[in-house]
């Protein structure tokens, strides 16, 4: 706190941040497995299942999150933040592992869904709880000079969760193969949390608890319900809403056009390789996530409000040129084939499931001038009985990018996580800032996860259907109105910042 | 600057009603009847758009436009 030595501080974000940043892990993990858990657990062909499977992605990746955060933030404004943050800890870590273990459909039919989708709400619950409750007790233990800066080190965790997740299923994927890791070895990230959780326990449980909420309940300062002292006064919702309006809803989607529409724009509107997009990000993380602190720092030095509108006006002003050089880059579009390389192997086998039916599969494989590799499979279910009409035909295609194209398309990957850092690295001193003492775990937890789960969640499936409406519609640069959604949300969010939000109150001891 | 933080509240105001309007009619509605149609992602994806996220924007918009229209955010 205050007065504390930097030994003692580090001491408080290293704790903080690395159980935070395993939090992260597991929520993202099931994100970056999710197509190997709906083969497992939602079955496409069983209408019940793929219901399932839609609802455990959105309703607990974005929707469950600032119910958590409600949840936990009045736990934590009554009997403590330590305490509390221990429990998402927790929860989080024991519904990751219990994922790895469920039996898969195929086993234990609809009870495998069931309890998938009831793991994953827990899950987003315990991720509503503990950002708020990390945040908040690194800004009570940091000096009021320095504030963004050590919490900019939580700010991180998001970034390094995602990226571990991705770290840890390539390394498995490699280490046992395709095949084992589609059979099994996809369980493992989900093993490997409670291993990371025990040690992050162990660290949190000899903490102490934040010096300001310690204090604050020993004079009695603290409220009975934080709920009603916090949006039932109209004096703090009012501030509430600036916090949601005027910053994280703008950070939510620049967050998310950064970390997932990068990623599935290039995956799905140009056809990329899937494991080449997930080194390109790896990548641009690894670069990007030293600046969360450089700003955080910059924060104390010229405020929080410049850094975090800075970030949204450049990121709305150059959004459109970077998604256009994306597509120019990693497209086929303008790529010179090389006819005489082309090959083309068709096979033939009986499904499995109707041995009279058979499995017709294309494999195309191109090569172009520039050393991009463009391999297409395309599956076909013929039907014996001739009377019955044959679903549409499977493709999958996925091109491999030259070096110098890899390059290009991290280094525009990582200017958008420049964006991110820009408006997520102080955007946790700014929100500890507005709120009093006693309700400040509860205040500034709803309108970040709302921001972040909800504006920002739900950033990429709003994205892909704005782009797929006008590629129908004929549109010749549909790849580029996904990008309207952050531009116009950000822009809003801008002008609302800039209006009202004053960012001089740096106090958070009252 | 206060003038301006009030005036502005009259923008948040249409705002909120324009995006309630874009919300229902081009994404909302759209996805939701494709949901009933048989598409069990579009159902899901339209219930979130139609029950969360609109009376989110258009809720908050509206409470934020009529604070600022009465000078909750004015400063000294």
């Amino acid at each position: 706190m205050l007065g504390q030595s930097n030994a003692a501080i580090r001491k408080v974000i290293g704790a903080s941040s690395v159980g935070t940043m395993i939090e992260w892990y597991d929520f993202y993990i099931f994100g970056s497995l999710a197509p190997i858990i709906s083969l497992k657990f939602f079955p496409q062909d069983n209408p019940t299942a793929a219901f399932l499977s839609t609802l455990a992605t959105f309703a607990a990746g974005f929707v469950v999150r600032p119910f958590g955060a409600l949840f936990f933030g009045r736990l934590g404004d009554i009997v403590g933040r330590k305490y509390t943050f221990m429990m998402t800890l927790l929860l989080m870590g024991g519904a990751t592992f219990l994922i790895g273990c469920v039996p898969g459909y195929e086993t234990i039919g609809f009870m495998a869904p069931i309890l998938v989708l009831i793991l994953r709400l827990l899950q987003g619950l315990a991720l509503g709880g503990e950002y708020g409750g990390a945040a908040t007790y690194v800004a009570e233990h940091a000096p009021a000079e320095s504030r963004g800066y050590w919490t900019s080190w939580i700010q991180t965790t998001a970034t390094l969760g995602l990226f571990t997740s991705l770290l840890v299923i390539m390394l498995t994927k490699s280490a046992m193969g395709e095949k084992d890791f589609l059979d099994w070895g996809w369980r493992i990230p989900f093993w490997v949390s409670i291993l990371m959780i025990g040690i992050s326990y162990l660290i949190r449980r000899n903490m102490k608890e934040s010096p300001l909420f310690a204090k604050a309940k020993a004079a009695g300062e603290t409220v009975s319900n934080p709920l009603t002292a916090s949006f039932g006064n109209k004096l703090n919702f009012k501030y509430v809403l600036l916090a949601l309006l005027g910053a994280t809803m703008g950070q939510g989607v620049i967050w998310y056009t950064g970390h997932y529409y990068a990623m599935s724009f290039l995956k799905t509107d140009c056809g990329v390789d899937a494991l080449q997009v997930e080194k390109m990000m790896t990548w641009a993380f690894v670069f990007g996530t030293p600046f969360f602190v450089l700003f955080g720092w910059l924060s104390d030095k010229i405020g929080r409000k410049p850094v975090m509108l800075a970030g949204m006006l450049i990121a709305i002003l150059s959004y459109f040129p970077i998604y256009r050089t994306m597509y120019s880059f990693a497209s086929n579009g303008q790529r010179i084939e090389i006819t005489e390389k082309t090959t083309v192997a068709v096979s033939r086998e009986a499904d499995k499931k109707n041995p009279a039916d058979s499995v017709i599969t294309t494999i195309t494989h191109k090569e172009f001038k520039d050393g991009a590799v463009l391999n297409e499979t395309r599956t076909v279910l013929k039907l014996a009985d001739t009377t019955r009409e044959a679903p549409l035909a499977k493709i999958k295609t996925a091109t491999l990018l030259p070096a110098s194209t890899f390059r290009m398309l991290v280094l525009l990957i990582f200017i958008q996580i420049i964006f991110v850092t820009m408006v997520y690295g102080p955007i946790a001193a700014f929100l500890v800032e507005m709120f009093p003492t006693k309700i400040r775990y509860t205040s500034m937890s709803l309108p970040y996860h709302i921001g972040n789960g909800i504006f920002g969640g739900l950033m990429p499936a709003v994205a892909t259907y704005l782009a797929t409406t006008a590629k129908g519609n004929g549109n010749p640069d549909w790849f580029l109105q996904g990008i309207w959604y952050p531009i116009i949300i950000a822009g809003v969010c801008f002008v609302i910042g800039l209006l009202y939000i004053d960012g001089k109150d740096t106090n958070v001891e009252n | 600057m206060n003038k301006i933080r009030r005036i502005a509240g009259i923008l948040w105001l249409a705002l909120s009603a324009i995006a309630g309007y874009i919300s229902i009619t081009s994404i909302g509605l759209p996805k939701f009847n494709s949901g009933l149609a048989g598409n069990q992602s579009d159902l899901v994806f339209g219930i979130i758009m139609l029950f969360i996220l609109t009376p989110l924007i258009v809720g908050s918009m509206l409470i934020f436009g009529y604070y600022t229209l009465s000078g909750e955010y004015d400063r000294e």
